[in-house]
């Protein structure tokens, strides 16, 4: 085979993962500070996704321009969610906490289905099926876009968690629960501000996914297993570890998908999962446990 | 307490008198009176079927559009004289082990009748349950071998087996070669790996030598039903250099494959496909433009059989802006197998349900061929399948000769020449 079929898919790849990447980085956060698993992360990312459609459908508002505004409403339902449901189960046992997430996925995958129907719903912009050719190397413009939107998100995320006073704190609760409510901070209303920023970290995902992936109510589960394994590839409440596990995962199933077979796609990424559970558990670039 | 005999009994009133045989008669009259009513009320009582497809799950949307199959059934049988069927809905949710338990709950909740399930995994499964519990089921659409293969005494198939399918696309393909005057000589074969794909991919290698092919298959890819990026595939299947694309997919990735092959730059020149996806209306409508010009080999329905006009007509009053398609015409047909058998047996007897059904001789239907008949194993052996092109948002039937109303179109338009 040619050298730059294995080039176009690698960047196909690549970009896609980067994408996962942001997906699974509002995992990511939100067990990094508030240590709940988010059962329903897919599902909310969905939720994003019909938003981006009906604001184009109705509005020809297009899904980049929107990026913004749906991830503040994605934030300001995580927010309502964490603040108002989930806290109650911050104390209670994992599995209070897991019933409660899965309920609230069920709910979420059934609405959607009421509202929007089971067929499969896109977006098609001016730029749905354009690409770019660099020699032989041909790149899916929705996918660059979208690459380039995760990462400039990323980025903001960091930069937030680092520099800003909020992000301070929010690192503090990570840190240690008792010593930040010790120095008065309000642990309730940070938490669900970190539930909030994962959620519209999901949603700018959704809103970047919907240019690459038609959407049905069903699609969320899937994307909630692939969160997982890429932050538990990539190391658990790790910020550069979910950008790095999505970008492992999406390069391997390209390749995989290339040099084997395309159905064992996600057998290649399982097999990442085994690789790293069983030789470092913490995932790549995850802390040990003290 | 000593009883009496019933003999000594009978012998010491051996004479009838005139009172009793009065009284006999008119229990005689009576009984013959009210007996048509009996026949009547037999006649009448809808006849339960249970329709399991898969209404939730990621072929929601396919059970969904064969459900506007079952909706316009009830007056269109009514219309043909047939009786009333009292329809028991069921949703699959697009797992084989659901299908299984509804199927045993239907049963349970008084279905006389199975009709389903659009996938052959799912139906395999219904098909134990119904064999198991001696109801009758109609599968409305699977094509996998094996379900009628299994000596199976109350299962029945209106719907060709993958086998058949591909038999019947090879010829329809030559046909359409035929008839523009030029052929591929190379193909690479990309096919969904759920049950329905594989059984397709297996029978090709036994049933395309028999057909002398212009074609030869140089590599084929198998991809996961549920993926949510077809790139890599297109890619590999760009990099063979193949003329055509022979194609085993279901609705959704035949979408996400049209839109990678437009974005990768690669136009074959015929997009040639043996399931589902590229004529359905979702297809048409998402795509444009770009759904123009792929050819889909498929059990289809004869655009000149009478009953095909009428049930278009009654899809269009239903359900305004959809085309009749296969998940409608079969599980349209599924239920006229039903009543029709029902009227015949005059009973919802489950044996004498399947006997009906085993005796079938349809010959006012939709789907290509003489009609509706079953062979000893529940297979209707007799069905044709038709080629069918996608054209300005219209599906036109381009083979066999004797149920087309166009002729085809070749080469396939690149994308980057469409407007």
């Amino acid at each position: 085979m040619p050298f730059d079929v294995y080039l176009n898919v690698a960047v196909g790849g690549l970009l896609t993962g980067l994408v996962y990447g942001l997906m699974a980085l509002g995992l990511s956060v939100i067990f990094g500070v508030v240590r709940v698993v988010n059962f329903a992360h897919g599902e909310m990312m969905t939720v994003a996704m019909y938003i981006a459609i009906v604001l184009f459908s109705a509005l020809h508002l297009d899904p980049l321009i929107m990026l913004v505004p749906i991830s503040v409403v994605l934030f300001c339902f995580g927010y309502a969610l964490q603040a108002g449901v989930i806290n109650p189960f911050i104390t209670r046992p994992e599995h209070s906490q897991f019933l409660l997430l899965v309920a609230i996925a069920i709910i979420i995958i059934n609405v959607l289905l009421i509202i929007f129907g089971p067929d499969a719903q896109s977006v098609q912009t001016s730029y749905s099926y354009d690409s770019f050719q660099v020699g032989k190397l041909i790149v899916d413009a929705t996918k660059l876009y979208a690459a380039a939107a995760a990462l400039a998100v990323a980025v903001a995320l960091y930069g937030f968690f680092q520099f800003t006073a909020i992000g301070t704190a929010i690192r503090a609760c990570a840190d240690n629960y008792t010593g930040a409510l010790v120095v008065g901070l309000d642990v309730k209303h940070l938490y669900a501000l970190t539930f909030g920023l994962g959620s519209a970290c999901v949603g700018a995902a959704g809103v970047m996914l919907v240019l690459i992936v038609d959407v049905t109510p069903s699609l969320g589960p899937a994307y909630t297993l692939l969160a997982f394994v890429i932050v538990i590839t990539g190391g658990l409440g790790s910020m550069p570890g979910a950008l790095l596990g999505g970008v492992l995962i999406g390069l391997t199933e390209a390749m995989a998908g290339l040099i084997f077979t395309p159905s064992a796609k996600s057998m290649f990424a399982f097999a990442i999962l085994v690789l790293v559970l069983l030789f470092r558990p913490q995932g790549i670039m995850g802390k040990k446990a003290a | 307490m000593k009883r009496k005999s019933p003999s000594k009994s009978l012998s010491k009133g051996a004479s009838v008198s005139r009172r009793v045989f009065t009284a006999g008669l008119g229990a005689v009259g009576f009984t013959a009176g009210i007996a048509p009513f009996n026949i009547v009320r037999a006649q009448g009582a809808a006849l339960k079927v249970g329709v399991l497809l898969p209404r939730s799950g990621f072929q929601a949307g396919i059970g969904q559009d064969c459900q506007r199959g079952v909706d316009i059934a009830a007056g269109l049988l009514k219309d043909m004289g047939l009786p009333n069927l009292q329809i028991m809905n069921a949703d699959t949710e697009t797992n084989v082990d659901v299908a299984r338990s509804r199927a045993e709950k239907l049963i349970g909740e008084g279905a006389q009748v199975l009709v389903g399930a659009f996938d052959s995994g799912q139906s395999s499964a219904i098909a134990q349950v119904a064999e198991q519990k001696g109801i009758p089921y109609v599968i409305n659409i699977a094509a996998a071998p094996p379900i009628t293969e299994q000596g199976y005494k109350f299962v029945f198939r209106n719907f060709p087996t993958g086998g058949m399918i591909l038999g019947g696309a090879f010829a329809a393909q030559k046909e359409i070669f035929a008839s523009v005057g030029a052929a591929p000589k190379t193909a690479v074969f990309l096919h969904v790996n759920d049950t329905f794909g594989t059984s397709m991919a297996g029978g090709i290698g036994a049933v395309m030598p028999k057909f002398d092919m212009p074609y030869k298959i140089v590599e084929t890819i198998s991809y996961d039903p549920a993926a949510r990026d077809l790139s890599v595939e297109i890619s590999k299947a760009k990099a063979t250099g193949a003329d055509a694309l022979l194609m085993v997919s279901r609705l959704n990735d035949a979408i996400l494959l049209t839109r990678e092959m437009v974005k990768q730059r690669w136009s074959p020149m015929a997009i040639m496909s043996m399931g589902p996806g590229w004529y359905e209306d979702q297809y048409l409508k998402t795509l444009g433009k770009l759904s123009d010009g792929p050819l889909s080999f498929v059990p289809w329905y004869d655009p000149n059989k009478p009953l095909s006009k009428t049930l278009e007509a009654a899809l269009a009053k239903s359900s305004p802006g959809v085309s009749l398609n296969t998940n409608h015409v079969y599980t349209f047909e599924a239920l006229l197998i039903a009543a029709d058998a029902y009227k015949r047996a005059g009973s919802a007897d489950p044996k004498a349900l399947a006997d009906a059904i085993r005796a079938t001789n349809i010959t006012n239907n939709v789907s290509p061929g003489p009609g509706i008949q079953f062979d000893a194993k529940g297979q209707n052996d007799k069905l044709k399948i038709s080629g069918i092109q996608n054209r300005g948002g219209k599906l036109l039937t381009v083979a066999p000769k004797e149920a087309a109303n166009a002729k085809a179109e070749w080469p396939l338009t690149p994308y980057d020449k469409r407007a």
